[in-house]
């Protein structure tokens, strides 16, 4: 019985170590995108995905690292690509993100 | 047993976000045009991050037995921003001039357009 519960947690080490060499991937593929992205929107595209790798990065090291710290760091993030991305938005879209026109 | 079991689960859920994630990476390198990029950036990250997330709210549940309400906050988070910020980014790059490649049908958008300025 004990045999079965180590040779699962082996796995899942071993999985853990795959999903990151995976996401490390997609990140240089992302920042591929960021630099050479032809334009201004495929960038803003590009870096709302790398928030989502961050986070995945950031659930797999609480996986690794069995600690519960890491939950703030991945509410955090999601927020923060949040407002970022919207922000991006709105300047591509129209120069400025604060406009103070009130009509 | 359970333990066991509840591992191999875990794993398969992390294979899975990974996947996605992965497939959507390839996806933006590899479609033309903003469009067809957003497309594959805002829908296939969303379900990979959800499933890593579980992943991880599993896990602490099963060794430390630690109900991680922030870890659901964030896959609720998550689910509501990522459809929002894709349409903010899809009208952001239709207004700054990108026309979309439609094989044989009209710009849609761009004729709601007009018609709202012509009233």
């Amino acid at each position: 019985m004990n045999e079965v519960l180590q040779v699962a947690e082996k796995i899942l080490t071993i999985t853990t170590s795959i999903c990151m060499i995976g996401i490390a991937i997609s990140l240089i593929l992302l920042i591929y995108r960021v630099m050479v992205g032809p334009t201004n929107p495929d960038r803003a595209t590009a870096l709302d995905v790398i928030g989502v790798c961050l986070m995945a990065i950031a659930a797999l090291m609480a996986i690794i690292l069995v600690t519960t710290k890491l939950n703030d760091v991945i509410l955090l993030i999601a927020i923060l690509s949040f407002i970022g991305t919207l922000a991006l938005a709105k300047y591509i879209e129209t120069g400025v993100i604060i406009d103070r026109n009130d009509d | 047993m359970i333990d066991a079991i509840m591992h191999i689960v875990i794993s398969c859920l992390l294979l899975l976000g990974t996947f996605f994630i992965f497939s959507s990476a390839v996806g933006i390198n590899r479609f033309p045009g903003v469009f067809t990029r957003l497309h594959a950036a805002t829908k296939a990250p969303t379900l990979g991050i959800i499933s890593i997330l579980i992943g991880a709210f599993l896990y602490l549940f099963g060794t430390q037995h630690i109900v991680s309400g922030k870890l659901l906050l964030a896959i609720l988070f998550i689910f509501l921003s990522s459809p929002v910020a894709g349409h903010m980014l899809s009208r952001a790059a239709h207004k700054s001039g990108i026309k979309p490649y439609l094989r044989h049908r009209k710009d849609e958008y761009e004729e709601y357009i007009n018609k709202k300025e012509d009233r």
